[in-house]
């Protein structure tokens, strides 16, 4: 190791061959969070097996999503795609009627180049139900990235006038009518004045509704209100998006979704690091409350306390370190939380890098990495997996954060490891939802102390070297 | 195109895939999006798999739709091929190549002039064949280029072993309880005084495959996979094949007469009867299960089938034939392989059902109302929704059919294992009748319900919303957590902010 220690983050991009989930993944979260949503994948049987076989369970919870399963016919335009869609989409309105379905382009309507843009509005005007195109193909995208392309293809969805006041209390805004859940108008009324006078704000990024629940309540300490969240629970609830409205993301991985915002709808990004980890949830949260011109209170003790009550698990992982192979966008937000947490990271893989977008993170990065102390990760874009290993062997670490394809082998050879597509599922948001996070990372090494002098780290047998 | 919510057989690169990761020291490159390469992680997991898969992406991204792969396939191949110095690389199309329609065949070409590596193309079509097809084709493909290749170098070894032996084609990984099968088999041809000449793909290195032919016979244990190898192999060697899985206690001693038929034909002297007689009567459980008064009382109960062609119409002749159950239809989703299925279950159930759509056996299923189910995990969910059980007898599977434990379908162990699933499947329905009828198990309330009982804490509405949103079988921790730090700080009402504080405080 060199002793000389960069000033700045560090670069690199390798060859791109990383195992990561296909982008189409996003419609097993995505459905569940859009109530009256249905999403029909277009592509081949690959795209449903790998469906079929990553979502475990849920598939047999009659899932609100299915495959357009593209046969030679189509591929070879035997086949009419537009009659087919609309024979499909008749069916899905006749047996579940959503208030929308949203149609996933996959690598194959690609590179036949099948016209969905086109075709939906064609579509969408003769059976009557919205028709939302989102290409999250494995061409263009990894793993979470299938939600940003979701959610900027709805952010062109949401109405862009607010309604009529009261119209406005009753049936939009889902977040300010589950608060004011049960309460006389008085009291709404009343609770109207518990905020500042800020310009609407919208946030991007499917969260649970528990978490929803959690920042926005947060927010709403500060005087924030939080006017709408994209995606809503339903479609029919989009948020209004005027122009000039503010708008801040929670999850690192929804650069176009910012963009569009931006570009299309005429929105302000509040750039600011990521809520995940008290110290990035107060990061974001200072920074949207500099934006509104509000000082914010109480979030010193705030944080404060829940790294308190984290000791026990961060006793764990201190002066540890942990290696980030790369699959989800969120690899740079969890980095600086566990370095944060006294951890070091000599390597952060990820598929993509979006500087503008993340670039409140990566700065909120070097400067935790200077406050305690520690070298400054390599920053690894599109990364390779093999060379990875290698480097796995020689550095040792003593957690590695990987997907299921290298889990088990690594874990054969001695090297604890994490699977990460966890950290996508689990409440990772806010405050609150610190300890899940560290639960996580905790768990091999909490595993290890109940294993310990067994004498079974290795099993596999040493391979000849090369 | 199609509807799909679910398919019983994967797309063809996976068939291909399992095969050539079956045999030790090959190499599979796919030519593929990210994303795809969704293999690994099956085999990593569900087979628990200690060494990594030896499978890669050669990545189709914008670039290569663009200009197409131009060096990319040939450099990852060499570059494999340097990396880990496999005996043959196998490159493997996709959905996505196939129509790319590169030119895969002249980067194999050009690719083993630079490797040490054999390189081969899978010859797979993706819209024609699936998983199963395919699995069978590459098994044959890379037998027949490893005999070319000996008998082009003059390698190929002279003549038969000189005793009795056997080839065993079929076994691959992420087969359903292969493994197990495997073990039970070999077990058997020691049992039967055969040697196992060569088990693949199964753990074998190409190297050996040049020695296929000293086997006095090949037995393919399964319908689905190495019956083209097995083909192959009897048409240039004479091999004669033994295709009769030993599965049930039937079965399995047809299986060995035919064996005992095809070695004594080539001057072996063998006399098997007595073993069979031995192994069924006192060695296996299960003659004597169907005997026995549980089996009675089976006698005439409905049941449906469906799986792969092997599992399915081996459990119907198992179920119709040993244990006496009425078998209503018996279905299978290998749709190429109709009309064999049809030919072997036909006399054993009322109904042949051949489809690949599971909305065709769920409604199949609900009209029938049979007293169990012998189907694949799809199954195994209908049956939960219609409160029938389910034995699991066939692929697609989960991570609980792959058991650590010893687990066979075949050969005499394979019997009892049957026996004990069809028995646990019975009777577990069963009792659920009875308990129906006697109402149900005892369900004195519980008195004690601990902190939580006797709450004189309020709740707030959308506190009680939220609490209602944790999952049923946490919810009793949350809300004892929660009134516990309410109690403590002297809060007369739970709200939201509440909660979270308290959550926040006990840490989850």
């Amino acid at each position: 190791m060199t002793l000389a220690q960069s000033e700045s983050l560090n670069f690199e991009c390798e060859t791109g061959n990383y195992h990561t989930f296909c982008p189409i993944s996003c419609v097993a979260w995505l459905y569940q969070k859009i109530e009256d949503s249905f999403f029909l994948v277009i592509g081949t049987k690959t795209c449903g097996y790998f469906l079929q076989n990553a979502m475990g369970v849920m598939i047999f919870a009659e899932p609100r999503y299915a495959m357009a399963e593209l046969e030679e016919g189509d591929i070879s335009a035997k086949l009419n795609d537009y009659e087919e869609l609309k024979r499909l989409c008749t069916q899905i309105k006749r047996d579940r009627n959503p208030s929308v379905i949203v149609w996933i382009g996959t690598c194959t309507t690609e590179i036949i180049k099948m016209d969905l843009e086109g075709l939906a509005p064609k579509l969408e005007s003769e059976i009557g139900i919205p028709i939302v195109v989102a290409r999250a193909n494995g061409l263009d995208y990894a793993f979470t990235q299938g939600e940003d392309t979701v959610l900027a293809a709805m952010a062109t969805r949401c109405p862009d006038k607010a309604p009529v006041v009261e119209a406005e209390k009753n049936e939009r805004n889902a977040i300010s009518k589950l608060l004011n859940f049960g309460k006389k108008k008085e009291e709404v009324a009343n609770e109207e004045s518990e905020y500042v006078d800020h310009p609407p704000l919208v946030l991007f990024g499917s969260l649970p509704d528990p978490v929803v629940t959690q920042l926005t309540l947060e927010l709403k300490k500060q005087g924030i209100k939080v006017s709408g969240w994209l995606p809503a629970k339903r479609f029919t609830e989009l948020p209004v998006l005027e122009e000039g409205y503010y708008v801040a993301g929670v999850n690192p991985f929804l650069s176009r979704t910012a963009t569009t915002l931006m570009r299309r709808r005429k929105c302000k990004l509040i750039g600011a690091p990521f809520p995940i980890g008290p110290d990035g949830t107060r990061a974001w949260i200072e920074k949207i409350c500099s934006v509104f011109g509000i000082t914010p209170k109480g979030l010193d003790e705030r944080e404060a306390q829940i790294w308190e009550s984290l000791e026990d698990y961060i006793k764990l992982i201190r002066g540890k370190s942990v290696f980030f192979m790369g699959d989800n966008l969120l690899e740079v937000s969890l980095a600086r939380f566990l370095v944060r947490c006294g951890m070091t990271v000599p390597e952060i893989g990820i598929p993509y890098m979006d500087k503008r977008y993340q670039d409140a993170e990566l700065k909120f990065l070097e400067k935790t990495c200077k406050e305690m102390g520690v070298p400054l990760p390599r920053i690894v874009e599109k990364p390779d997996n093999y060379n990875q290993v290698q480097r796995i062997y020689d550095l040792k670490p003593d957690l590695v954060i990987t997907g299921m394809a290298h889990a088990n082998p690594l874990e054969a050879r001695g090297i604890n490891t994490k699977w990460s597509v966890e950290f996508t599922f689990a409440q990772i948001h806010g405050f609150t939802n610190a300890r899940d996070i560290l639960e996580l990372v905790t768990r091999p090494l909490r595993r290890n102390n109940s294993l310990k002098d067994l004498g079974w780290d290795k099993l596999v047998k040493e391979e000849a070297k090369i | 195109m199609k509807l799909a919510y679910w398919m019983y057989a994967g797309p063809a690169h996976i068939g291909t895939l399992r095969v050539a990761s079956s045999f030790k020291n090959v190499h599979a490159i796919m030519h593929a999006p990210l994303g795809d390469d969704y293999f690994n992680v099956m085999r990593s997991m569900l087979e628990r798999e200690r060494n990594f898969t030896p499978v890669t992406a050669s990545i189709v991204d914008r670039n290569v739709l663009a200009r197409g792969s131009q060096e990319k396939v040939v450099d990852n191949i060499t570059r494999k091929d340097a990396e880990e110095h496999p005996d043959l690389i196998v490159l493997t199309p996709t959905c996505t190549s196939s129509i790319l329609q590169e030119d895969l065949a002249n980067f194999v070409e050009r690719a083993s002039l630079e490797a040490k590596a054999d390189v081969l193309l899978a010859d797979v079509n993706h819209y024609r064949v699936n998983e199963l097809q395919a699995a069978d084709r590459t098994l044959q493909q890379i037998v027949q280029y490893y005999i070319e290749k000996a008998r082009k170098k003059g390698q190929l070894p002279e003549g038969k072993t000189e005793k009795p032996s056997v080839n065993i084609i079929g076994i691959s990984t992420l087969g359903f309880h292969n493994q197990h099968d495997c073990t039970e088999l070999k077990r058997l041809m020691a049992d039967l005084g055969i040697e196992v000449n060569a088990v693949i793909p199964e753990g074998a290195s190409v190297h050996e495959l040049k020695n296929l032919p000293r086997a006095w016979f090949n037995l393919v244990p399964y319908r689905e996979l190495g019956v083209m190898a097995a083909r192959y192999l009897e048409e240039q060697f004479g091999i004669p094949t033994v295709d009769i899985t030993p599965m049930g206690v039937v079965e399995t001693a047809r299986c060995i007469r035919k064996i005992q038929q095809i070695i004594n034909a080539q001057g072996a002297d063998v006399d098997y009867e007595e073993f069979i007689n031995q192994q069924t009567l006192y060695v296996s459980q299960a003659a004597w299960f169907s005997r026995s008064i549980d089996c009675q009382n089976l006698t005439g109960k409905k049941a449906v089938v469906f799986g792969d062609s092997t599992h399915a119409a081996a459990m119907t002749k198992i179920l119709a034939r040993e244990m006496g159950i009425h078998v209503v239809w018996a279905g299978t989703y290998c749709k190429y392989d109709a009309e064999w299925f049809s030919q072997q279950v036909s006399e054993y159930c009322d109904e042949v059902l051949i489809t690949e759509d599971h909305g065709a056996i769920g409604d199949a299923i609900a009209r029938v109302e049979p007293s169990a189910i012998f189907g694949t995990q799809m199954e195994r969910h209908v049956g939960k929704r219609l409160d029938i059980p389910c034995g699991v007898i066939a692929a697609p599977i989960h991570i609980q059919n792959f058991p650590i434990g010893y687990k066979p379908f075949m050969g005499y162990e394979g019997t009892n294992q049957i026996a004990d699933l069809v028995y646990n499947s019975f009777t577990l329905g069963m009792e659920d009748h009875l308990l129906e009828i006697f109402g149900g198990h005892d369900t004195k309330e519980v008195i004690t319900k601990g902190i939580s009982a006797d709450s004189d804490l309020a709740w707030t509405k959308d506190a009680q919303a939220e609490l209602n949103k944790v999952p049923g079988f946490v919810r009793g921790k949350v809300k004892r957590n929660t009134e516990k730090f309410a109690r403590d700080r002297n809060f007369s009402q739970i709200t939201l902010e509440v909660m979270y504080a308290a959550k926040e405080a006990v840490g989850a």
